[in-house]
């Protein structure tokens, strides 16, 4: 072995104080001048290297920070330290196997992404989805958000300082994963959402699992809320940090409860509905803000109504298929096959071939737990796709971070970018 | 060519746009490159699409122009999409960055530059984002291979491990 | 407790050096807080409230590669990754471990493209790889329940 002798001693370790001259960003000198203020040129600001291994960046973010003392003068985030080529891969694959590729974009929200990517074949191809399977899909994306939701006040909490509510949040979310496991048999990455309605009916302890998430939650956010809401201390880290305002929000293009939280209304489920959102009632809370603190409600509230929609989809699930029964897009049943050549023949080509889409590009747009999760489909008459882009809602919400940080401190940009709310699957993808 | 959108956008913007086309009842907007910044500005002062949603390039292989950059535009007081498209060249792939009428645009762009090599003029920092510097290419360009490496099973599983550079302390 | 019955008085066991440091290396593990994609987040849930991995003496997750013995790599390692990956191992202080968790970190997984690492073990030499994708959590504590068995069994002449 070739390391330091002692490795624990300090002036063994690479110093993060450096200049501007020895940062190593992959970058030319001439660029990394345009980026940094002319004072870290004199050595007057430091330059701080944070990331891409760091507990508070949510994964591979890194950050190059320029100091003033502990005020950041500005914020070069870097990229790209987990781009998995999924959109590329996509392209070598039939429609229906990029759905488990969509379930690792953005990890936290598997559901949301494969209705995202089912949602655009759909419309691509022209599939009409049974009742049934729209109102699950309803229910599974409500879940979703609130999966998203509790890892995000998990981390965000844990980076604050409060490590409770980090075990409580991982605890509720066991809950929604047994349900994903119940579903779909995966814990994790689900695949759950096929073109045309679910992979399958939801099995027959389902209304159990959900009735006792709707049972236990409403206790349980108000735990939460009663570490957190009124605590001083979170409100000192959060209150007047990280503010942007609702026209800058737009411009830079950001979604979910990070342009909510600055007050502007806009929420895919309410302004272009989608798998039938619009039979249920639920309001989209607003924050008015923009700083961190609003985020927090915004995403605490939208816990309640996400319970609310749940209740509502099952009450009124009604029974019905859960998959077209259009053959050229979903495999026939099993017990077809073995009486039905036209059956056999449909449920080979389907698992041969795949279904072919024609030419022409659509947008398909949800709104996952981190905002509007968006999928650019290009066909090209074959069973594969052309080009797959996924519009992912992280990498809209982080590119702002360098304005939204000028000016803080640096302890407050832990908790700026946990009000973000980032996923480095979904920045990077 | 029913859509409201269509006619209306067709008329205020005249000779800019070459052609509508409605899919699934999506309006696209094509328009060269030329006329693209005219285009957003105006779609984006005047008909309130105030959100790029996304901008992305689809690459068209065998057909020649081979690269379309696509606009996704909302519009939050209206409540409308709308998808601008530019046709480019393989062997003149540039054209005017968005960065001045959408902010986002920059990322977006970068994005573009790195996985297509697209060259943006005016892009205040047009270097690449998401793959390493001293990468090679232009990876989402369709004559680059899907995959990297042959899928291995039994049969020439010794092959792939005598190739593979496995770590050593 | 059985054994100091059987000890008696005297307080002493003989034991062979090795055995004695491997069994204090092997139930002291410090992983490094590391996470890279979605395993990490089952890296997470290996540690809350239902699997909880500190009743296997491995809850001591350091962010920091100089205070710890063993590197979970969770997920997927794109190319630009690879070398911050190799840097941080190469901060470790000996003895140290790498476990490749899920199969993208193990083989490339379903990512046979041009970003990712086909297999971190083109890294960094990997003691132990657990399968799935993401692997469960009993999964992941069954890997290092197998690197404990491992370390167990090491000569001492390894980390010279």
């Amino acid at each position: 072995m070739t390391i330091v002798e002692s490795p624990i001693r300090v002036e063994d370790a690479p110093q993060n104080a450096v200049r501007v001259e020895d940062v190593q960003l992959d970058i030319t000198l001439e660029q990394l001048k345009k980026l940094v203020s002319p004072r870290a040129l004199t050595g007057e600001t430091m330059l701080l290297n944070m990331g891409p291994q760091h507990p508070s960046t949510h994964g591979v973010l890194r950050l190059l920070l320029e100091l003033d003392g502990e005020t950041i003068v500005s914020c070069i985030p870097d990229i790209g330290y987990l781009h998995t080529g999924i959109e590329k891969t996509a392209e070598g694959k039939t429609y229906l196997k990029v759905i488990p590729l969509t379930d690792r974009t953005d990890y936290l929200a598997p559901m949301s992404n494969n209705l995202a990517f089912c949602g655009a074949v759909e419309k691509l191809v022209g599939i009409d989805v049974p009742i049934r399977a729209q109102y699950l899909r309803v229910i599974l994306m409500e879940l979703t958000r609130m999966n998203s939701h509790l890892v995000w006040l998990g981390t965000h909490a844990l980076d604050i300082g409060a490590m409770s509510v980090f075990l409580y949040c991982m605890r509720e979310r066991e809950m929604i994963l047994d349900i994903y496991e119940a579903v779909s048999g995966a814990r994790m990455m689900s695949s759950y959402i096929r073109p045309g309605g679910l992979w399958r009916d939801v099995p027959a302890h389902f209304p159990q699992l959900v009735q006792r998430v709707l049972d236990v939650f409403p206790g349980r956010i108000l735990e939460y809320e009663k570490l957190l809401k009124e605590n001083p201390l979170w409100k000192e880290r959060t209150v007047g940090i990280g503010k942007i305002s609702a026209q800058d929000a737009i411009a830079w293009g950001m979604t979910g409860p990070c342009l909510r939280g600055s007050g502007v209304n806009y929420d895919v489920r309410k302004a272009q509905p989608y798998s039938s959102y619009d039979h249920f009632e639920f309001s989209v809370p607003l924050g008015s803000h923009g700083d961190v603190y609003d985020r927090y409600k915004c995403r605490m509230e939208e816990f309640n109504q996400s319970l609310k929609i749940i209740k509502q989809a099952m009450d009124r699930l009604p029974p019905g298929p859960v998959m077209t029964d259009d053959r050229k897009v979903a495999p026939p049943p099993k017990h077809e096959i073995a009486y039905s050549m036209e059956s056999l023949i449909h449920h080979f080509k389907l698992w041969t071939e795949g279904f072919r889409a024609p030419e022409g590009e659509v947008y398909f747009a949800v709104e996952s737990g981190k905002g509007e999760y968006g999928v650019l489909l290009s066909g090209d008459g074959s069973p594969k796709p052309r080009r797959v882009h996924f519009r992912a809602p992280s990498f809209h919400n982080l590119q702002p971070l360098g304005e939204i940080s000028k000016g803080a401190l640096l302890a407050d940009i832990v908790a700026i970018i946990g009000s973000i709310d980032i996923v480095l699957g979904d920045v990077d993808r | 060519m029913n859509h409201p959108l269509s006619e209306l956008l067709k008329s205020a913007l005249g000779d800019a746009i070459s052609q509508v086309t409605l899919f699934r009842d999506e309006v696209t907007l094509h328009t060269s490159r030329e006329r693209i910044l005219d285009v957003l500005t105006h779609l984006r002062d005047v008909q309130q699409f105030d959100m790029l949603t996304d901008e992305t390039c689809v690459d068209y292989y065998p057909r020649e122009p081979r690269f379309g950059i696509l606009y996704q535009l909302y519009s939050i007081p209206r409540n409308l999409r709308v998808r601008v498209k530019v046709m480019l060249s393989e062997y003149d792939a540039s054209l005017p960055s968005a960065v001045p009428v959408y902010r986002n645009a920059n990322w977006l762009e970068r994005e573009i530059y790195d996985l297509f090599g697209i060259h943006f003029e005016g892009h205040p920092d047009l270097r690449r984002i998401l793959l390493p510097p001293d990468y090679p290419g232009h990876p989402l360009r369709k004559e680059v291979p899907v995959t990297v490496e042959e899928n291995a099973f039994s049969f020439n599983r010794a092959r792939i491990d005598a190739a593979k550079p496995y770590a050593t302390e | 407790m059985g054994l100091e019955q059987k000890l008696g008085d005297m307080g002493i066991v003989t034991t062979s050096l090795e055995k004695a440091v491997n069994w204090a290396r092997s139930n002291a593990i410090w992983p490094m807080l590391f996470g890279l994609a979605c395993c990490a987040i089952e890296m997470m849930s290996t540690q809350a409230s239902r699997y909880d991995l500190s009743r296997f003496g491995m809850e001591l997750m350091r962010a920091s590669p100089r205070q710890s013995d063993l590197m979970i790599v969770a997920g997927r390692v794109s190319r630009k990754m690879a070398p911050v990956l190799r840097n941080l191992y190469d901060q470790m202080p000996d003895p140290k471990w790498v476990i490749a968790m899920g199969d993208c970190a193990s083989c490339g997984g379903v990512f046979n493209n041009y970003a990712i690492v086909q297999g971190v073990d083109e890294i960094v030499p990997v003691d132990v790889y657990v399968a799935g994708c993401p692997p469960r959590p009993e999964t992941l504590i069954d890997g290092i329940m197998k690197l404990q068995e491992k370390i167990r069994h090491e000569p001492l002449r390894k980390w010279q």
